[in-house]
């Protein structure tokens, strides 16, 4: 099985120039979401009006919610693997692709566990809305509280430049190398990519 | 086309965050509001910042389910975390220089809900909404000599407080204080009904006038030691009276207290058992956000819950990053040299 991002192969050794179905649905549905909970987060620390309220009852859940899918989406890419960058591809940019692509898969992950944990060392209750409360995972402890809160809000920062500079590379793919990996990962169907063939079971 | 895309992404951001609207009355604004950081600020409060920590419990008496399907109102004793504080930003004031008393509750019941509440001594806010608040703040800060009379002139809600500022009496104790909510919270009882509510905890202490060159002359924490003294001796109670909004009541605005023959509900008694200083006892790391409502009460028109919210997190941030300046006492008591 490969588990190296930009490395061919799948853990059926098939050839795709496509991510999967499954893996694409994510990436949208996760891209939307990731996007939204940064305008979100610093749109909730910029307002005392009841637009608060509103905006830290979205920031919970959905963050929650993007720690689930995340792991979810983690196991998807281990299991399916990318398919091959193109072979033209400068080394540089390929190590770039492979460095930001897990840096965003561990901001997926560590940006929701951090606001979770910063709550819990607030000694804050964590509700999700509907009835849900989360336990805390830390104890209460302002020390703690004030290293996470920095982590969180400085890593939004730093999330957010990464998925610009995703951005960029991505349209950078698609408008100038039309080199195939912005089509990799379009949310179109496979039949609508040009050059593009389903894998059958036989092969 | 790219550099657009990004262009126009990253300005998106900066906008949300404020960062392109200096006037935006940010959480940041608001809290800085308060004056400037001086060091023995540091770690503590931004308002409210003079204060000892109680523990106690809160016995329902099962009337307030007339009201919320809050198993806060269901008859039982629940356990309380409070704080008797100053509304000053200053950690170090004396306690006759004081004008607005605050008590502060974390009450916690066994389905896992949790009410935080604070309130004062003042039956009314002494403005309409936080907008109003923050230019307060601006103007009893500004060197302008003109600055409060053109506040007043332009918010005329301040005059009861300034009447009730110069009438009211002083007390010796935190004990013999009404803490009013101010605030008003939607209850939703078992059958759905939504009622506006606010509330105030009546003491069973009886109010003894005193004034504030006497309390003065009874040094500088005269409260903290009042009250742990009296606590050590007996526990002090109060009554939580609620109170229920009339159609056309003003529920957005808490400068504006209702009328007396509204109807009201006591619910219980908060029972105060036991003082402990603040730099280690257990109300110190509690942010008394009054959005922290349990299942039943909800927040309304009043705009003052999510500011405050807002506001508080924001100081909650800062000192707690600041901790490192308000040691912790280690059990010593308070004043006590390592
Ligand atoms: C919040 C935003 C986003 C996040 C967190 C994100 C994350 C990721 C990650 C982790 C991968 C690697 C996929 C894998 O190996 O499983 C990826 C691939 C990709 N993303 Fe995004 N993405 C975001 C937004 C966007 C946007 C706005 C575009 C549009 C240009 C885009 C275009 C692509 C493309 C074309 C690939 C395929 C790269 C390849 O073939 O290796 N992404 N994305
Ligand atoms: C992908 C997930 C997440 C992203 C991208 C994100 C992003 C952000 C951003 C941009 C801010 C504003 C930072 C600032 O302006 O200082 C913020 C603040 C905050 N976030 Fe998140 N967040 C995520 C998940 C969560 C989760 C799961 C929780 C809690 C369950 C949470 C709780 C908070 C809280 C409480 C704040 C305010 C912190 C403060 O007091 O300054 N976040 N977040
Ligand atoms: C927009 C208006 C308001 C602002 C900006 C504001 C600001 C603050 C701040 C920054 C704190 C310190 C919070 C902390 O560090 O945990 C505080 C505490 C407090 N405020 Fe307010 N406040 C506002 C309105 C009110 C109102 C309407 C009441 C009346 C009931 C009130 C009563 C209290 C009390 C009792 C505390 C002490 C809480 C504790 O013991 O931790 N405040 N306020």
């Amino acid at each position: 099985m490969s588990t190296s991002l930009g490395t061919p192969g799948t853990a059926r050794d098939i050839v795709r120039t496509r991510f999967t179905a499954t893996q694409r649905t994510l990436h949208w549905l996760m891209a939307a979401a990731i996007l939204a909970m940064l305008f979100i987060g610093v749109g909730m620390k910029s307002t005392i009006t009841p637009k608060y309220l509103t905006l830290v009852s979205i920031h919970k859940p959905l963050g929650i919610a993007i720690l689930v899918l995340a792991l979810l989406r983690l196991g998807v890419r281990l299991r399916f693997g990318t398919p091959p960058l193109p072979a033209d591809l400068p080394a540089p940019m390929r190590l770039g692709a492979v460095l930001s692509h897990w840096a965003l898969y561990a901001l997926m992950i560590v940006m929701p566990l951090l606001g979770w944990a910063m709550l819990s060392a607030a000694g804050y209750p964590i509700r999700l809305g509907a009835g849900i409360t989360l336990p805390p995972i830390l104890a209460q402890d302002d020390h703690l509280h004030a290293v996470l809160w920095s982590l969180h809000s400085n890593l939004a920062f730093v999330f957010f430049a990464l998925i610009l500079l995703h951005l960029a590379a991505g349209l950078f793919h698609a408008l100038v190398r039309r080199d195939g990996v912005f089509e990799a990962m379009a949310p179109v169907s496979d039949n609508s990519v040009p050059g593009h063939r389903t894998p059958t079971a036989a092969e | 086309m790219i550099a657009g895309v990004v262009g126009v992404s990253a300005a998106a951001f900066a906008y949300t965050a404020g960062w392109l609207s200096p006037h935006r009355l940010t959480p940041t604004r608001m809290v800085d509001g308060f004056g400037p950081t001086t060091p023995e600020k540091l770690g503590h409060r931004r308002n409210h910042a003079k204060g000892i920590c109680f523990t106690g419990v809160f016995d329902a008496n099962g009337a307030g389910s007339a009201l919320s399907k809050a198993r806060v109102f269901a008859a039982g004793s629940y356990p309380v975390i409070g704080r008797f504080n100053l509304g000053t930003p200053n950690p170090q004031a004396t306690d006759a220089s004081v004008r607005v008393r605050g008590l502060s509750i974390d009450i916690h019941t066994p389905d896992g809900g949790e009410w935080r509440s604070g309130m004062i001594s003042v039956p009314f806010f002494p403005v309409s909404n936080p907008q109003a608040f923050y230019a307060l703040l601006e103007a009893s800060g500004s060197k302008d000599p003109n600055a409060m009379g053109q506040f007043a002139a332009a918010h005329p809600e301040i005059k009861p407080f300034g009447a009730w500022a110069k009438t009211a009496p002083w007390t010796g104790s935190y004990a013999e204080e009404r803490y009013n909510g101010v605030n008003a919270f939607l209850f939703t009882d078992d059958a759905g009904n939504t009622r506006a509510v606010r509330w105030t905890m009546e003491p069973a202490a009886q109010p003894v006038p005193v004034s504030p060159d006497e309390l003065a002359k009874q040094g500088p924490d005269v409260l903290e030691k009042e009250i742990t003294e009296r606590i050590a001796k007996e526990p002090a109670r109060w009554t939580l009276r609620l109170q229920v909004a009339n159609d056309g009541d003003p529920t957005a605005d808490p400068s504006k207290a209702w009328p007396a023959d509204r109807r009201t509900v006591d619910a219980g008694t908060l029972v105060v058992q036991k003082i402990e200083p603040e730099s280690d006892g257990p109300c110190r790391d509690i942010n008394y956000d009054p959005t922290v409502l349990p299942a039943g009460v909800s927040t309304s028109d009043d705009p003052f819950p999510a500011a405050r919210s807002a506001a508080y997190a924001k100081s909650y941030d800062l000192r707690s990053a600041e901790a490192a300046h308000y040691p912790r006492n280690d059990g010593k008591p308070e004043g006590a040299t390592p």
